[in-house]
């Protein structure tokens, strides 16, 4: 079930879109995902009921987009850089790392669902290579040193 | 970052102010005489793109213009820096554009990842609404147009344009079948014009200096300058606004600072993921779209990804093709099953199993997959660095299969 909250989001989104209700399908799947973390089936149905569409509509977008998660993720979600720059400069010393120091395996959440390891394409920070997006925020000329600090700091 | 008393007190928004007292077909004349090429990869004439746009009172309305900032290619950074740096530049480019097809309404479609540069335009656009250089009836003019920002979620196949469109409108984001061309049947069917975000920020100096003046700034036929990048093993990556036509000499050593200790360049993709690797032999040429072509590659964005002798070109192509396979919109069958088989041959050259044969089938790929094979360009692009590779580095993939496996590997997994 939507919050009042959440179903007065998304109708602020459709407003804004003026008389294109489908058109606020990625933000109205973003705004459940903000408070849930990711998508489920129940709220995939109700956001469609808001505007009006399929549910295999809403999916066929939901599952198209690499940051709409349909699946449970864990507290904290942590997309790693795997594209050509970072690659070259240290993509590889950071995913050990990640797993030898954090026990962070690609495309799994750790047992305590604090963090889920997810690989990324090219961030549009490769000027700061190797980078990352850690809950919606870019990490940029990553070190393992770094990465720890920053880490530590997402209980 | 600049904010609008600052900007206008630079000289911002005169380009405005003079197209405004202009009609939309001088506005465009303006363009099409200053050489500007769009910056979004393909170096399509700005001015002759707006020239396919109906104007004038038979004119189906409403009609859009659509900034494209989904910049999602491997290597590319630029757009970025233009939106953080001075939003209030592409908001003007974008005005100005609007007024030259007499579009009503402006999206500007940015990826999820840029939540910095979006909180940034959103301040800007509020700051020029206040201001009335948006909204309703602009400076007295007469022309209206609001402009929202649309938060993408992560997907590079909405860069293409029509993929874009479709991801606007709520659906599904695959390309759409060309022609039409969105400048007659855009968004929501409706006449629409796809412009990078670069592109749009050279607008506002052409039309307050004039066309002779941006021709005058290129070091080549292509008016302008342009924002060249870096990244890989140099010693300062980063982006520089230079002259159109500046050689890549010039901007690996003078701004880049050469390599980094202990680096030789072996190759380098001149604009992005989606061009042919260029070798240290090319270091003299000119970084214009008809001399990269000319050298057998594309300008494309201009940001440059450099190879060097410690990285495995072959390992490096796993990460290029596995972007390209993990990012096919899956609409086409060449493209789809393609992409993977492409990976597969990739892993098992690294990991020792690839044969002879193996090669011959690689480059069998970079022809079955090439231009006029796929439904979008995405494809194409993907072989563009393996067709390169195959031919500059034929012997790394040689020894791939002589010595069982990748000679770089030691130094791979430190
Ligand atoms: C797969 C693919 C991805 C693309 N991604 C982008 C992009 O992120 N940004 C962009 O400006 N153009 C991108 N393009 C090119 C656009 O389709 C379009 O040509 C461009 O936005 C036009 O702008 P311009 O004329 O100002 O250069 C992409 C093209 C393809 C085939
Ligand atoms: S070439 Fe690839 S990305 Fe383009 S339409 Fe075909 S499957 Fe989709
Ligand atoms: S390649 Fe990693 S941020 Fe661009």
């Amino acid at each position: 079930m939507l919050t009042e909250q959440e179903r007065h989001e998304i109708d602020e989104e459709v407003a804004a879109v003026r008389g294109h209700a489908r058109a606020a399908v990625v933000e109205a799947l973003k705004v459940v995902q903000r408070r849930r973390g990711w998508v489920s089936d129940d709220d995939l149905r109700d956001v469609a009921a808001c505007l009006g569409m399929t549910p295999a509509e809403v999916d066929a977008v939901a599952t198209f987009y690499n940051k709409i998660f349909r699946r449970r993720v864990g507290r904290h979600v942590l997309l790693i850089c795997d594209s050509v720059s970072c690659w070259i400069v240290g993509y590889h010393a950071l995913l050990e790392h990640l797993r030898a120091r954090w026990g962070l395996e690609l495309g799994a959440t750790t047992a305590d669902d604090r963090f889920t390891l997810l690989p990324v394409a090219c961030l549009g920070l490769c000027e700061q290579a190797p980078a990352m997006l850690l809950d919606g925020e870019l990490y940029g000329n990553l070190t393992p040193a770094r990465l720890d600090a920053i880490l530590a700091t997402h209980e | 970052m600049p904010d609008l008393r600052e900007y206008a007190g630079a000289g911002g928004y005169a380009g405005l102010r003079a197209a405004l007292k202009m009609t939309p077909t001088e506005v465009q004349g303006m363009v099409k005489a200053a050489n500007l090429r769009g910056r979004g990869g393909a170096g399509f004439p700005t001015g002759v793109k707006w020239g396919a746009v109906p104007l004038g009172p038979a004119a189906r309305r409403p009609k859009y213009l659509v900034v494209n900032a989904d910049e999602m290619e491997p290597g590319v950074m630029k757009d970025r820096l233009l939106m953080e740096g001075n939003p209030h530049q592409l908001i003007e480019g974008i005005i100005i554009a609007a007024h030259a097809i007499e579009a009503e309404h402006a999206f500007i479609f940015i990826r999820l990842a840029y939540r910095e540069a979006a909180e940034r335009l959103r301040r800007a656009i509020a700051e020029a609404t206040a201001h009335g250089y948006l909204g309703e009836n602009i400076l007295g003019s007469g022309f209206s147009l609001d402009i929202r920002v649309h938060r993408s979620a992560g997907r590079y196949i909405c860069g293409e344009e029509t993929a874009l469109l479709n991801a606007l409108e709520g659906k599904r984001p695959i390309p759409r079948a060309k022609p039409p061309f969105p400048q007659t049947v855009g968004l929501w069917g409706q006449p629409t014009v796809v412009n990078n975000v670069e592109t749009l920020c050279n607008v506002p100096h052409i039309l307050r200096n004039g066309p002779e003046w941006f021709r005058g700034l290129s070091r080549s036929a292509d008016g302008g300058t342009k924002l060249y990048g870096a990244s890989g093993r140099v010693r300062r990556p980063g982006a520089w606004e230079l002259p159109m036509g500046t050689p890549l000499r010039e901007i690996l050593e003078a701004h880049a600072g050469g390599m980094e200790e202990g680096y030789q360049l072996r190759g380098l993709l001149p604009g992005g993921a989606s061009t042919d690797f260029l070798t240290p032999a090319h270091l003299d040429l000119p970084m214009d779209f008809a001399s990269v072509m000319g050298a057998g590659s594309r300008l494309g964005t201009g940001t440059i990804v450099v190879l060097d002798d410690r990285t495995c070109p072959v390992s490096l192509l796993i990460s290029l093709e596995q972007f390209f396979a993990r990012e096919s919109c899956g609409w086409c069958t060449p493209c789809r099953e393609g992409l993977p088989w492409v990976v597969r041959l990739l892993r098992a050259l690294e990991d020792g199993d690839g044969r002879q044969e193996d090669i011959a089938r690689l480059e069998e790929h970079t022809r079955l997959l090439g231009p006029g094979r796929t439904f979008c360009a995405l494809a194409p692009g993907a072989m563009e660095p393996l067709q390169s590779a195959l031919h500059y580095f034929r012997e790394d993939f040689t020894r791939h299969v002589t010595e069982r496996g990748c000679p770089w590997r030691k130094e791979l997994v430190v």
